[in-house]
Formats: C-alpha cells, structure tokens, sequence
C-alpha cells in the first residue's frame, strides 16, 4: 500500500511522517530517534517497547503506526530529565531496579500506568500489571520495590 | 528435615568504609531509568546500511547450488556477500593453545558456510541493502539447493563408533580426567555405593537486548565495530579473519542489554566488519529474537553419571564421575565449560579418591558455549542430588551428612587445589535453611517439600591463561576523577564498581567520578566480562590505580601539614589531618598544587592473577583457578500431584560474596541469578528435534516472569576472605548455580521419589508418581 502520512505526537513533540501500512509503532517510534523504545523480540512476549497509547501502556510492536494516528504517545524518556527526573525513574536507580536496563523504559511504562489507575497498588497488583515485561536480570523483587518506593513519593507529592 | 539454627560465624575483620560496602545508586543507574542510555542498536550513521544474515534451514547438508543474483539484483541491495567473497573465511573457535588440547582441524567456525552446514541457523549468505526491507525482501530471492546429510542430535549416539561425523576424524570436541588417590580402594572401603544418572537441557540465555551492532571505516582506514559484547578483545580474532593488523580493528562496546555469557563469543561483529569493509559505508545490522535464538550459543546439555562410595558414618570414600557435554556444532568454549563442570563435579566435598572423565562431543544443533556458571549449574544439579539421594539411603538428615563432607580452608578440591580462603558451606546452608520458616502444610493434592543444595565456584579465569586487567585513574585539578578501564558493563554494576572503589579511595563522592569503558583502543584493555573476573581482576587494576595516586597526594599533604602519613585521609573531597580534622585543604587545591608542581595525579595499574602451569592432562592435578566462591539456597516447594506442577513458594539464597562492593548491587546479582536458576529447574528448555529448534522465540520459550515465582529472599555474608577488592568474591555467576538442585531435592522430599532430568515440568513429576504409584 502507498505511504500515508501519519501524525504522531510523541512526549509532546508532533511529527508528521509518510509511512507504509506495514509499519509498526515501534519501528516509526525508533526511526523517529525515540530510542529509548527497545526492540526486544517485535511480537509482544517481552514489553521492552511499551509506551502509553493516549494514556494506555501498549506494546508498540503490536500497534500499526497507522492506528496511532493523531494520538499522544508518551515513552519513558518523556516522563522526566536527569535535573527533574520522574519518581519512578529515581526509585528504580535507587531500589536497584535497575541492571541492564533495557527492558527499564518499557517496566517504567507499565508501572506508570498501572499509578494512574491505582495509586497505591499491593505487591500482588504490582506483579501483575508489570507480567508483561520481561527482565532476565533483577529477578523482579527489586522492580517491584522501586514501583512501592515511587507509589508513596507520588501520594506523597499528590496529597501534600 | 528437621529445624535448623544458624551456624555462628567465624570472627571477621571488615573495617567500616565510607564508601564500599554502602548501597550508592549506581552511576549507570540513572541514565538507564531516565531512557537515555544508549545500546548497541540505537546508533545510525548518515548513508547506514542494513545487513541481513542468510542462514541455513538444514541442520546438516552440503551446498548443492547458492544462487544470489536475483537477491543481488533487487532494488536497494548493495552487495550479496558469501564465503566466496571471504578467501580465509574462518574464525578459530576453540583455544587449543589455553585448553592444553589439540586444534581440531576444520571445527573452526565458518563466518559464512562455504560447503556444508553444520547446524540451523548458520550463517550462508549476508545480504546488505539501503533498508531493511529491501534487505529482507532480498533473502527471500536467494535460492539455495542443499544435499542432506546424515545428522547426529545426541552427544551418546555421536560418540558411538559409525556415528555421522560433525567434522573428522570424530566427534569427540574435549577430554578432561582427574585422577585422585585410588578410586577402588575408595569403593572398597565404603559400606555404600550409590550410582545416579542426571540430564540437562540446553538453555536460551534470553537476554532482553538481541544481538547488535554499527560498523564503519574511519579516515584511518581502522574498522570501527559499536557492539555489544562481553569481550572487546575479540578485535584480534577479528583481525585474524580478516587479515589485517590488529591495530586496524577498533571495538567499542556499548552498556550491554544482557550477556550471561551469550554475548562472549563473537556475535554480529565479524559480519559486520566483513560489510563494512566490503561497502565502505557504515553498516548495521541487528538480530531478530528468532536469529539470537537460533544463531548464538546455548547452555551445555550435561549427562553426568555419579558413583559414590560411602561408609555408614557418613563418609565419602570415593566418588567416580562421568560427564558427558553435547557441544552442538562448533567446539566455541566446549573444552572450558567442560573443564570448569569436571573440575567441579565433586561439589564442594573433601573426597580423597576421584576418578572424573569428561567428553563435550559435537552433534548437527545449536552451538554451546558459555552461560552464567559455565558448567557449574549442570555440575551442581548432579552433585547435590547425587548427595541427598547419598543421606536418604543412609538414612540421615541431609545437612548432617553434608557437613561430615563439606570442604573446610585448607582441603584439597579434585585437581589437588587447595582451598585458600573461607568456604562457609554449613554457614550459608544453615541460614538458608533457618529462613525457610515453619513448613507450609500440605493440602489436598498439593504436597509440600523442603531441599537445599550447597556449592562451590570458581571466579576469575584459569590460572594458566595468565589473566591480566589493566585500568587508568586520572585526578583532574578541579578534584573530580575520570576512569578509563576497558571493562564491558552487562548491567551487573561493572562500572560502578570500579567508580565505587575509586571514590573509597581518594575520598570523592560517588558522583565526581565519570567512568569511559569498554573500547579497544582506548581504554586500556581489562579483560574479558566473563568468568567472573571483572570486580576480581579490574577491581584489584583499579584499587592500584587509585591508592598510587593517594599515595601522591598524601605525601604532597604530608609537606603541607607537616604530619605523618597514617596521620592524613582524604574524604568528602578534603585532605585532612585525622587528629586535627580542622587542619585540611581542599582536595582540588591539593590537586592543583600537584599538578603545578608536575607531579602525577594518573596511573595505569596492571594487576596479575596468579599464574600457573597447565593441569597435568593424565591426572588433573595442578591449580585452575584463583579462588572459589562458597554458598547455598534452600526452597520450599508445593507440588500438585493432580496435575505435576510444581510451585516454588519460598527461596532464600545465601551466599558469602566476601566483600559486597555494592550491596543493592549485589543483591540484585543473587536475586536474579536465583531466578534464572529457578527457571532453569522448572520452566526452560531450548527444544531441538532432530536439529530443527521447537523454541525459536519467547513465545515458545519462556523464561520466569514477575507473577512466575515469589521474589527470592537474599542473605548476604561477608567473610571478608577473597581475593578480590576489599576481600570480596565473585557471585555474579555462582548466583545461579546451586538453584536447580535445591528444587530438584525439594521435589524429591514432596513425592518422594527423586526426578534426575530437568526442567521439573508436570510431565516428568507425574510420571515420577506413576512410577511411584506402580511399585
């Protein structure tokens, strides 16, 4: 099919580009310099490329960068900066959630939306909003920490 | 089994630091979160291209016909490369000068097939192509005719005499023997003999990163390769294949997503450099999930058979080992690996009389090498089942039987190495077992079972490879520091550690300290993120590095304030008098003073491991490695003989890490090696059937997730006794090792029949019970 041209607005940046109906969100994510977005297997087994679609966490190589059309996308490095990083970007550099790394942006992305729908999630709740992101490294407890550790900075931060 | 108490710990002395021993956040650690760390796919050039491996869909077979001038002539594909194009097209893959052992001729991995293929998955052709598509849509045009070869998919079928042949004259890749007192003295005197056969499955390191890499060549004519790797030493064997000067190859690792030992042997970067060099345009190319599946090594799938000797007190009297590696279709790191699980096969048992033989053999599948344990995990699953089936038979707890056994400072492992420094065993076991609580009862179909196992594992590499690290510190006038240590960071807190170190040192804080690693050319070369060996090896480069500089600036001090030496620290960025804190300067205008003076505020340390000669090749004896880490994991499971699954409730790991450098860090290394090897024990297995792969993505090959198993409880001791910075040990690797067999044993003591193959899936464990049921 001949390319269309897409807008895409991403961590508040609009973009316009001419892309095939093939092409996925991750990769036009990825072409458009949002690195941050990893590849880690393009059929949705591992959630390294998860973004917020409008809010909702998806899996960016499930989602044809056609139907993201005139959306907002946020990907983790939209969420904070390293003078104002996001809460969850410092509990997971503090709790040791953070080993390799490359499965981090797409975890932070669950776990951020899984705030915006329940604040102050139990444990449980936590692991299993974040089942979809796989780590190889950490072992999950340390994830799951930092996700408990930034719950409370942001209540914290909501209610004060 | 009964309760257990903590064994009390022998008196250490581990002098309070300011620095290491604290749980920093690690400087990677932000940039990681914030998603601004770059990886090896992330990089592009102006006028990249896209390279595409062509690989082989025949596990054995003869290139009839390759055709490629249809790929070649589609759109947008710049060149077709095959081994015509590559006249000394191989890469040596195993080591013959460092193992001791013979090079094989042709067992030299081919960078691209030129008449047969060996395995699934091997390289044939690389397509390079202005994008991806058109580099995609040209393998699709490659027509290749292959003539099927007889195969050989299992190491016992392979060494049989007539087997179809990997390469000549036989199959056999590596030997090993260690030769230890009498064995039939030792089986004489023992009341017992117990013989048990254990299997293991080959294992997908499934790192989340997938192999990647950018290559060009620069205005000095160098191949620049950015990559991921554990290894950027590899710009030599690289140069090799490609004969030109080692100086013309430049490898500039990248923070690496994942390696466990996947991302040691050469991945995408000989292809690279192959295209590069080719086009004169820089070159990308990164794997699929399905290619890192298929086209990288797996874990080592082990048989090892046990007899032991034992008396009825409990006393092992003799031990006789038999291992049997399936090296799949290159030798890659087989000898080592085979090596390292021979070496190791006792567990860490004072056994007076061993008789070890060890084969890796080749067969027509994916190709073994290294992953986290590097044989440790398949010679510990063996062992310490091998050790509870020994205790039930005679009729003890498992815990007491091991002690009368447990290696102690000062006995003598298999080879005849003795070992030097602490080796808690009972320590670590028993608070493992301690923190396992009260036994969750059983219910229903659902039965409850208790296991541990204990271990021993080498860290840093063979002492007759004659390792060396080196690594520069610099102080710069304003006082903060910059490192330059060749050290690849796999995400385990290689970097950090090193800056953790450094900032104890000369008394900066952790943030003034910026860290350039893992380049070729460079930073000075450290060695390998392998075996174990960076916080060793590096750690020790770097600790004489840093203390040659505080040595400068405190006899700079020792004018200035007119004190002794012992007298003078340096901390929070200040240079003080201990008695008299009030009497300091500031560190950078020591540093300055210094540096006006000419004085140097830079060193390059090279440290030394220990150097040996090679084991003998008819006994085994002799040193292997430098030193061992000691440790155990108990875990409580719940098995449902209704359906066989097996649910891992608890899991404590408890390990003595000598000196934890970083103590989230180094948590984080327990628990998640721990989860790799509850995996290993339950859930993972690289299927092949005769050569073809059943797993070939993470949809059929799944590893752990966060809803798999509770998080493992980590308790960390500190002996203080290693070889390493500060007395610490290596626990990346060993983190994983004693994992399957404390869940194969607590499988064992739930339904009381004991299951020797892993994964534990729910197959296996009911057809344990029909045995059960049948006697």
């Amino acid at each position: 099919m001949t390319p269309q041209i897409v807008t895409l607005t991403v961590n508040s940046r609009t973009h316009q580009v001419a892309l095939g109906a093939h092409i996925t969100l991750l990769r036009a994510l990825r072409d458009l310099g949002y690195t941050d977005v990893k590849n880690g297997c393009e059929k949705g087994d591992c959630g390294a490329c998860a973004v917020l679609l409008d809010g909702k966490a998806v899996n960016s190589c499930l989602v044809l960068a056609w139907q993201a059309d005139g959306a907002q996308i946020n990907t983790n490095a939209g969420l904070g900066t390293q003078e104002n990083p996001h809460p969850l970007q410092v509990a997971f550099a503090d709790h040791g959630a953070v080993q390799c790394g490359y499965c981090t942006s797409g975890a932070i992305i669950a776990a951020h939306a899984l705030l915006e729908a329940n604040p102050a999630p139990t444990e449980t709740e936590i692991r299993q909003a974040l089942s979809g992101n796989l780590c190889r490294c950490t072992g999950y407890g340390q994830i799951t920490e930092a996700v408990q550790a930034a719950a409370a900075v942001m209540q914290k931060v909501k209610g004060g | 089994m009964k309760r257990y108490t903590a064994k009390p710990l022998p008196p250490v002395n581990l002098p309070e630091l300011r620095q290491v021993g604290k749980p920093l956040r690690r400087v990677d650690a932000l940039g990681k979160a914030l998603g601004t760390t770059s990886y090896a796919g992330d990089f592009t050039m102006p006028h990249m291209l896209h390279a595409k491996a062509f690989r082989s869909t025949e596990p054995h077979a003869r290139i009839r016909r390759l055709d490629i001038q249809r790929a070649r002539a589609f759109p947008g594909v710049v060149c077709v490369l095959t081994a015509s194009d590559l006249p000394d097209g191989k890469l040596a893959s195993d080591m013959p000068g460092q193992t001791g052992q013979k090079r094989r001729s042709g067992s030299d991995v081919q960078i691209l097939a030129a008449e047969i293929v060996r395995y699934v998955g091997e390289p044939i052709a690389l397509v390079v192509a202005e994008t991806i598509e058109a580099a995609e849509q040209a393998l699709e045009l490659i027509e290749i005719e292959y003539e099927i070869l007889p195969g050989v998919f299992d190491p016992l079928e392979a060494m049989k005499p007539g087997a179809p042949t990997v390469y000549e004259p036989d199959n056999i890749v590596a030997r090993w023997k260690f030769r230890r007192g009498d064995v039939e003295t030792g089986m004489t005197a023992a009341d017992l003999v117990i013989t048990n056969q254990f299997k293991m499955p080959f294992v997908e390191h499934a790192y989340l990163e997938p192999e990647a890499g950018l290559a060009w060549v620069d205005e000095q004519g160098v191949i620049n390769i950015r990559v991921c790797t554990q290894v950027v030493e590899h710009f030599r064997s690289i140069a090799r294949a490609l004969n030109v000067p080692q100086n013309r190859i430049r490898i500039r690792g990248t923070m690496v997503g994942g390696g466990f030992g996947g991302k040691e042997d050469i991945t995408v970067e000989i292809l690279l450099a192959v295209a590069a060099r080719h086009t004169n345009r820089p070159v990308q190319m990164v794997y699929t999930r399905e290619e890192s599946f298929s086209a990288q090594s797996k874990r080592h799938p082990f048989v090892i058979t046990h007899r032991t000797g034992v008396t009825r007190s409990g006393r092992i009297t003799a031990a006789e080992i038999a291992l049997i590696a399936d090296s799949g279709a290159y030798p890659y790191l087989s000898p080592y690996v085979l090596l390292y699980a021979a070496g190791m096969a006792t567990g860490p048992y004072r056994i007076d009389n061993v008789r070890i033989d060890a084969a890796a053999v080749a067969t027509n599948q994916t190709f073994t090498s290294a992953f986290r344990g590097f044989g440790g995990p398949q010679a510990c699953f063996a062992y310490e089942q091998q050790m509870d089936a020994i205790a039930q038979q005679l009729g003890m707890d498992p815990l007491d039987f091991r002690r009368i056994n447990y290696l102690q400072t000062g006995d003598k492992t298999a080879s005849g190495q003795v070992i030097e420094s602490a080796a808690w065993l009972e320590e670590t076991a028993s608070r493992a077992l301690e923190a396992l609580g009260e036994k969750t009862p059983d219910h229903d179909a659902v039965k409850i079972g208790w296991g541990f196992s204990s271990y021993f594992q080498s860290y840093g590499r063979i002492t007759w490879l004659h390792d060396t690290s080196r690594a520069w510190v610099g102080l710069e006038v304003d006082g903060t520091v910059v490192i330059r240590c060749g050290t690849p960071d796999l995400g385990a807190g290689q970097v950090n550690s090193l800056a953790q170190i450094t900032a104890e040192i000369l008394g900066v804080p952790l943030e003034n300290v910026t860290v350039y690693s893992t380049d070729s050319a460079v930073t000075p070369l450290a060695g390998t993120s392998t075996a174990t060996r960076q916080l060793y090896m590096s750690g020790n480069a770097i600790s004489m590095a840093a203390s040659e500089i505080r040595r400068v600036l405190l006899e700079r001090a020792q004018k200035l304030f007119e004190e002794d030496l012992d007298n003078l620290d340096i901390a929070d960025s200040r240079v003080f008098v201990k008695d008299r804190p009030e009497h300091s300067i500031p560190l950078a205008d020591l540093a300055a003073m210094c540096a006006a003076e000419g004085l140097e505020l830079h060193n390059l340390a090279q440290f030394n491991a220990p150097f040996s000669e090679p084991i003998d090749p008819e006994t085994g004896q002799g040193r292997i490695w430098p030193d061992f880490t000691f440790g155990s994991m108990a875990v409580e499971v719940a098995v449902d003989t209704e359906t066989g699954e097996v649910d891992i409730l608890k899991s404590i790991a408890c390990h003595d890490v000598g000196r934890a450098i970083n103590p989230d860090s180094c948590r984080g290394q327990i628990a998640g090696g721990s989860l790799q090897g509850l995996g290993y024990a339950v859930m993972e297995e690289f299927k092949l059937h005769n050569g073809h792969i059943m797993t070939p993505s993470l949809s059929e090959y799944l590893i752990p997730t966060s809803l798999d198993f509770n998080p493992t409880e980590v308790i960390m001791l500190e002996s203080g006794s290693g070889v390493g910075p500060f007395g610490a040990k290596g626990i990346g690797e060993p983190a994983l090792t004693p994992a399957a067999a404390a869940v194969a044993n607590a499988v064992a003591d739930a339904i009381g029949v004991r299951i020797h193959e892993i994964p534990l899936t729910p197959e296996r464990v009911l057809a344990a019970l029909e045995k059960v049921a049948a006697r």
